[in-house]
């Protein structure tokens, strides 16, 4: 397990870098776990994100951000990227970017959005459909250090089919809990029926805010309005909470 | 935010060749047209201040940049123009809705200035003499985005234009090229400026018509 490189010169870390797709996983129906061999990866803090930058025969280019969804671990770095239909970037990387296939890609990016295992307090994270991301890489790092932090994670997501990480969250992780919220539709014979999830549940599912934890909300710009404004209505200070938009209102 | 520039091209210098990945096609390509949504064009230079033109004097002007950890690298009027220049040619779109195609510029990329900075930074607040600010992300001023720029046209800028010595990031509205540029501030979160701070945009692209807050 490589240590995490905090900062670096920006001219070597900005800088793009040839990636080769070494192996993919299916994560949900709509997600795919990308592997990529990054030559020179100088590791990162869990939460942040590369840019991936894809160019056509024709010249044209375009660029889309990702956050990394493993811990650091040498040169291999694994995005997980879920498709939006119409989308232009992300049906090209789930259904038709093969082993061997390169990307252009450069980061790490991000120094406020993450987690360090220094980081003492309690920390809670909230997140919705693919913004799971950059919190599971948080979930990994707390792993792959042994930290037992405690961490709680809130978890909304549609229906069981765009659950992201199920076998890997299935397991025991001690001093994580978890609290799933499904908004359309639930696995059998699940509890609570599917629905908007609501101040309260995020109060029980939460650290009360004199426990003073630190907030990851990560999602939709529609989510992450919506639960980040509950946790300051439920009297978390603005300052502990941390977003990250991964854009559309969806 | 969202990064989502297509490769800029500023011909002479070149830009690092991207390389193709197999199968991709982006979306159907409409027309480039070079004016953004609500943009009309203008042959002129209008001039947008906040307040009274400062003059700075050369001999006293230094150029900052300070990192989150507060680490500075400086560089007097001398030192800062014997770095490699690039001669920019770019389009520059004005919130007051003026579009100005191919001015030329002199400046130093901030690539330049940036390449020994150590930073985890995600945010710069750009400091101007006489007080203005104004907030750019850390990475809309890197890979040959950004230039602080000494001489416009082919003559030295101009104080009501921003000279000494302005910043220039043509893809974002113009006042993020904040004139009479004195310092970035490199931070962890995103600061407001002085336009930020009362309600326009903290990003302010052109072509996704970001002028106000709420865009
Ligand atoms: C810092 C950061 C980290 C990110 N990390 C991840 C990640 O780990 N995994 C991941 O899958 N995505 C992530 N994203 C989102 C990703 O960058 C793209 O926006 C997304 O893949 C859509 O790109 P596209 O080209 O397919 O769609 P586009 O062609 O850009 O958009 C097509 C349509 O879909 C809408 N849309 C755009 N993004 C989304 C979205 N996220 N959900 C629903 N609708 C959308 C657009 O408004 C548009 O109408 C991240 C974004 C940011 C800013």
């Amino acid at each position: 397990m490589a240590r995490a490189a905090v900062s670096g010169r920006l001219g070597d870390r900005l800088r793009w870098t040839t990636a080769r797709l070494t192996d993919r996983r299916i994560e949900s129906d709509a997600a795919r776990t990308l592997v990529f061999e990054v030559p020179g990866w100088p590791g990162h803090l869990a939460g942040q994100h590369v840019d991936v930058r894809l160019t056509a025969e024709d010249g044209y280019s375009t660029q889309r951000s990702y956050s990394l969804a493993s811990a650091p671990d040498g040169e291999s770095v694994e995005l997980t990227v879920q498709r939006v239909d119409d989308g232009e970037v992300s049906p090209y990387l789930t259904d038709e970017l093969a082993v061997d296939d390169v990307v252009e890609l450069r980061g790490p990016v991000g120094g406020w959005f993450v987690w360090r295992p220094e980081q003492k307090e309690p920390i809670l994270l909230v997140g919705g459909g693919s913004g799971l991301v950059p919190l599971m890489a948080m979930i990994r790092m707390r792993r792959a250090v042994g930290s037992r932090t405690p961490f709680r994670l809130v978890y909304v997501v549609r229906s069981p089919e765009y659950q992201l990480f199920v076998s890997d969250l299935r397991g025991d992780d001690p001093g994580l809990d978890k609290t799933y919220l499904y908004t359309r539709s639930t696995p059998a014979e699940w509890p609570r029926p599917p629905g908007r999830f609501t101040a309260s549940e995020l109060s029980n599912a939460g650290w009360p805010p004199d426990f003073e934890p630190t907030c990851y909300v990560c999602g939709s710009t529609g989510f992450v309005e919506t639960a980040a404004g509950l946790l300051v209505a439920l009297g978390h200070q603005p300052g502990r909470i941390r977003t990250e938009r991964f854009g559309s209102s969806g | 935010m969202s990064w989502r520039m297509e490769t800029a091209c500023f011909g002479e210098w070149g830009h690092d060749m991207p390389i193709v990945s197999r199968g991709f096609h982006g979306r159907a390509r409409e027309t480039r047209h070079r004016l953004p949504p609500g943009q009309y064009e203008t042959t002129d230079f209008p001039v947008l201040s906040a307040g009274p033109t400062p003059r700075v004097n050369p001999d006293e002007w230094e150029f900052t940049i300070r990192t989150e950890t507060g680490t500075r690298h400086s560089w007097n009027w001398a030192e800062f123009t014997a770095l490699p220049s690039q001669t920019p040619t770019v389009d520059l779109h004005c919130v007051t809705k003026w579009s100005k195609f191919d001015t030329e510029w002199q400046g130093v990329s901030l690539d330049v200035l940036l390449e020994d900075v150590e930073t985890s930074a995600d945010y710069a607040l750009v400091h101007s003499y006489g007080d203005y600010t104004t907030n750019v992300p850390l990475e809309d001023l890197l890979d040959g985005k950004a230039w602080i720029a000494y001489r416009y046209d082919g003559e030295e800028l101009a104080p009501e234009h921003g000279g000494p010595a302005r910043l220039l990031v043509p893809h974002l509205y113009f006042w993020k090229s904040a004139k009479w540029v004195q310092r970035i501030q490199l931070l962890d979160e995103d600061e407001r400026g002085f336009w930020e701070n009362i309600g326009y945009h903290d990003y302010g692209d052109p072509w996704r018509e970001q002028r106000y807050q709420g865009d």
